[in-house]
């Protein structure tokens, strides 16, 4: 009885938070998007144009939160019309997300897999652009406890390594480190997500873990990197690209050139990113 | 070898001193509320009492009154209590429900079994043995119940109201049972009926508001009622007062407000050889010896009581007249003619030669 | 008596209610590629997730009978200071986020955790270990066990134990020969209603034993995976969790001899 009575309190709030969402997401979206787009025509390309106003929804993979954040702010400052909302997720499920008619206008993806998936559902607006690139490290606690300097280092018995699937990004770069450098990694476990590996590491249960330099630059002082060579056998690409279903193509754009261009470039250096 | 037991509940208003001897069946009567129930649980163990002790034989059951507390727990007592529900555990079979207790008590599953049988023929339910609880009658499930207790070999044996809830033909089936089993035990057993206590019990005693107010051998205490509610169960009209020459003055409030200004009156009637004029005396006599009269009927010796008529009821072929304590049994055909209803005043008249006094 | 005393209206929401569950359900059936079916949810990897997601649970459910009873027991029995909110605590699971409860299981049996520190010691290292598994699913399926027994403890009362103890028997006896066959019913709904949450168990997984192929990786914990690059597998997986929840909680609604009690009572 109690269960049940518990379980409708719990459905009647999930309802309610159900409207709730598609109220928000609803009002604003239809009713900005003729001024968004009334305005494109004489807009062109320029991100610092004044007459740019409207929402563009950007979906971008987790590691970029940091970077897209502040550029998100930038780009408004720039724009006072405009606001950027930003959906951060591992880049597979953003595409499912997209794939089911989730209302993006921007997508950036960790990988270029991704972005093809993406494409071939015809949901890629001409070109995808590539703006950075992210290569693995080995991150470790702070004081270091099993004493890491080399990748040979994490095939030491009594290791504890924790490294992603191989089923998403991170995992197949780690997969092919291993390959190029003929070390056989034993993991104690192998995350879905780089979050939870770097999580495994700042918490002190794992030894050490491979994932990105720009996750290890995050992390502040929670972690230490462990930079090793044989990382230049694998890096991610990240490529960005306008969805075609997007309602305001030309903030889409003008976002895209901000992180394409100086200003994104910094901010991407400054966490860490390469460039392509 | 005799059970004492003296025990104070203050939450319940309990303070009760007994004793019984060996093989001595006690009837407790007494209205609801009056404490009959929480006197069991105490002495099973079930309720811890505020102050008091209690003696089985040679076993202290608790003393919580010297410096050294003492409080044995109920699987150590040697008390069995049966309950107006039997209460028979229903994942066990009728026979491993009757094992229970010498099986509790060390003995092996052969043996237990066999005792288990013994008591189940004793209550005449042996063709039941493996059967479960859910498919048994009222009344056989009580006779079971009472095999159980039986088959702990309990030195005391509790019984609280174990024919209450049967239907009227299973009732007498199992109080014959009762007579049979509880002759040879020490038992204590709560009723309503005074069947139950002249036919089971050697001893009643009555509870009301928690205190005893009457004990003494059941015969003699349904002959001569000193409490309201014996004189109820023996079914007498009891007034309390002092004894006089000829009858008893009542206290000012005898009768409650059923006599008219709840006024101190003399009744009139036959005194005991024992009762002596000054004593505290009760007056006793039956319905069946009152009449109802409008008007006050004068000269003696008769007795005419001024009261409130508060309930009708049939009563047998009669209609039973109840102004508050006191009652009247009179026919239909002149409750019709006198034309009562509740609220009615009347006069309850009875002969003086219908009135016993006597020692309270 | 056919009076059923429902209004109309009610079955509408109740319909509604109902589709609200097996829509989704039959969505995600519609959308199984049953020429692959078979393939995908025997490869190894699948196996081998559904047999550690049935030891684990089993354990895990173990664990909470064992815990359980004696929990259920202080709270239905007697009132004592403190029981309401001893009570809010071992319920609090039920309504926590589970990713909440493997931060807190971290930080007691982790590493550098409460207790695990002092394990680590002795040479007993939990997490990324099996045993991680079994305490992130005891810890969500404890409340489920202990909810259920408790409400049959409450309904049964203490009169049978009563007289049990007038009897002669034990405590330890009485807990073993009446208490326990006679709540049987609830125990058992209890038991299986923490093994299916067992079963479903992930955030807690997750983020306290991590996640290794035969060790850690549980049926959930596959699916979650396997979406990355394999929807279709995902899909067929998700079936079988779906299926084997479904057998579970269906054979501990057949209630075995409940109509005894009631037949009792009532005599």
């Amino acid at each position: 009885m109690k269960i049940a009575r518990r379980n409708v309190g719990i459905l009647l709030a999930a309802g309610s938070l159900i409207a709730g969402l598609a109220g928000c997401a609803g009002s604003p979206g239809a009713g900005s998007s003729s001024a968004g787009s009334s305005s494109a025509g004489s807009a062109g390309s320029a991100s610092t144009s004044p007459q740019l106003s409207g929402t563009v929804t950007v979906y971008a993979a987790a590691s970029l939160k940091a970077t897209f954040t502040k550029l998100a702010s930038e780009f408004e400052a720039k724009n006072p019309a405009t606001k950027v909302v930003l959906s951060f997720a591992g880049s597979s499920d953003l595409v499912t997300q997209i794939t089911q008619g989730a209302p993006a206008d921007v997508f950036a993806s960790a990988d270029t897999k991704n972005m093809g998936k993406l494409s071939d559902a015809s949901l890629v607006d001409g070109k995808a652009t590539n703006f950075a690139t992210n290569v693995l490290t080995i991150a470790v606690p702070p004081a270091n406890p099993a004493s890491i300097s080399s990748f040979a280092d994490l095939a030491k018995p009594g290791v504890k390594v924790v490294v992603c699937a191989s089923q998403v990004p991170c995992g197949a770069s780690a997969q092919s480190v291993e390959k190029a450098t003929g070390t056989t990694l034993k993991p104690v476990s192998e995350e879905s997500s780089v979050t939870d590996v770097l999580g495994k590491v700042s918490s002190g249960e794992a030894d050490a873990g491979l994932v990105y330099v720009t996750d290890v630059k995050g992390a502040g002082d929670k972690v230490k990197g462990v930079p090793f060579p044989e990382s230049s056998n694998a890096f991610n690409t990240y490529p960005i690209a306008t969805v075609t279903t997007s309602k305001h193509k030309d903030l889409a754009a003008a976002f895209i050139s901000l992180v394409t261009g100086s200003e994104g470039k910094k901010v991407l250096a400054d966490a860490g990113f390469g460039v392509p | 070898m005799s059970f004492h037991i003296d025990a104070t509940v203050r939450a319940r208003n309990l303070d009760v001193s007994l004793s019984l001897g060996p093989a001595e069946t006690v009837a407790i009567l007494g209205p609801n509320g009056a404490g009959k129930s929480t006197l069991l649980s105490v002495a099973a163990g079930l309720l811890r009492p505020d102050a008091g002790s209690a003696r089985l034989g040679e076993r202290v059951l608790f003393n919580l009154d010297g410096g050294s507390r003492v409080w044995t727990p109920p699987h150590l007592r040697g008390t069995a209590l049966l309950a107006q529900e039997p209460l028979l555990f229903p994942h066990l079979s009728v026979l491993d429900n009757v094992a229970f207790g010498p099986r509790s008590a060390g003995a092996s599953r052969a043996q237990s079994r066999e005792t288990a049988r013994h008591w189940l023929a004793e209550v005449d339910v042996a063709q039941l043995a493996e059967r479960k609880p859910g498919q048994l009658s009222g009344g056989q499930a009580q006779r079971v119940a009472v095999a159980r207790a039986l088959a702990a070999s309990p030195e005391l044996l509790l019984l609280d109201e174990p024919m209450s809830a049967l239907d009227i033909h299973a009732a007498p089936h199992l109080r014959r049972l009762l007579k049979r089993v509880l002759s040879g035990h020490r038992a204590l057993i709560i009723t309503h009926d005074v069947l139950d206590a002249l036919m089971l019990a050697d001893r009643v005693i009555v509870m009301e508001k928690g205190t005893i107010v009457e004990e003494g051998a059941t015969r003699e205490v349904f002959r001569r009622p000193r409490s309201q509610f014996a004189a109820g169960l023996a079914g007498l009209n009891l007034l309390a007062g002092t004894v006089t020459e000829d009858g008893l003055r009542t206290f000012a409030t005898a009768g409650g407000a059923s006599l008219a200004g709840g006024a101190s009156l003399h009744v009139a009637g036959h005194l005991d050889d024992e009762a002596e004029p000054g004593q505290p005396g009760v007056a006793a006599f039956p319905p069946s010896a009152v009449s109802v009269f409008l008007d006050a009927a004068h000269g003696s010796p008769r007795n005419s009581f001024p009261v409130a008529i508060t309930d009708l009821e049939p009563h047998g072929d009669h209609i039973r007249v109840r102004a508050g304590d006191l009652a009247a049994d009179i026919t239909p055909a002149a409750s019709a003619e006198l034309g009562l209803e509740p609220g009615s005043r009347v006069y309850f008249v009875v002969k003086a030669t219908a009135v016993q006094v006597y020692a309270a | 008596m056919n009076y059923s005393g429902i209004p109309r209206w009610v079955y509408g929401l109740a319909a509604v209610g109902g589709l609200f569950v097996l829509l989704p359900l039959a969505a995600m059936v519609a959308k199984i590629n049953w020429a692959q079916f078979i393939p995908l949810v025997t490869s190894e990897s699948s196996l081998t997730a559904l047999g550690l997601s049935i030891r684990t649970s089993a354990a895990s459910t173990a664990l909470c009978v064992v815990f359980g009873i004696p929990l259920a027991l202080v709270l239905a029995r007697r009132p004592f200071r403190g029981q309401r909110l001893l009570r809010a605590f071992v319920l609090l699971p039920l309504v926590l986020p589970p990713v909440v409860g493997g931060i807190a299981l971290l930080y007691t049996f982790g590493r550098q955790g409460l207790l695990g520190k002092s394990l680590e010691l002795a040479g007993i290292q939990i997490a990324f270990s099996t045993t991680a598994v079994v305490l992130a699913q005891t810890f969500v399926g404890l409340p489920f066990l202990v909810v259920s027994l408790e409400g049959a403890l409450r309904t049964a009362g203490n009169r049978y134990e009563a007289v049990a103890a007038t009897l002669g028997a034990r405590p330890t006896t009485i807990l073993r020969r009446v208490t326990v066959p006679m709540v049987l019913p609830g125990l058992a709904s209890g038991a299986v209603l923490s093994f299916a949450r067992s079963l479903g168990e992930f955030g807690a997984t997750l983020t306290f034993a991590g996640s290794l192929q035969g060790v850690t990786r549980t049926l959930p914990l596959e699916i979650y995976l396997q979406r990355e690059t394999d929807a279709d597998a995902a899909v067929a997986l998700s079936l079988v969790l779906v299926a084997v929840a479904v057998i579970v909680v269906g054979l501990s609604y057949r209630r075995p001899h409940r109509a005894d009690i009631p037949a009792e009572a009532a005599a």
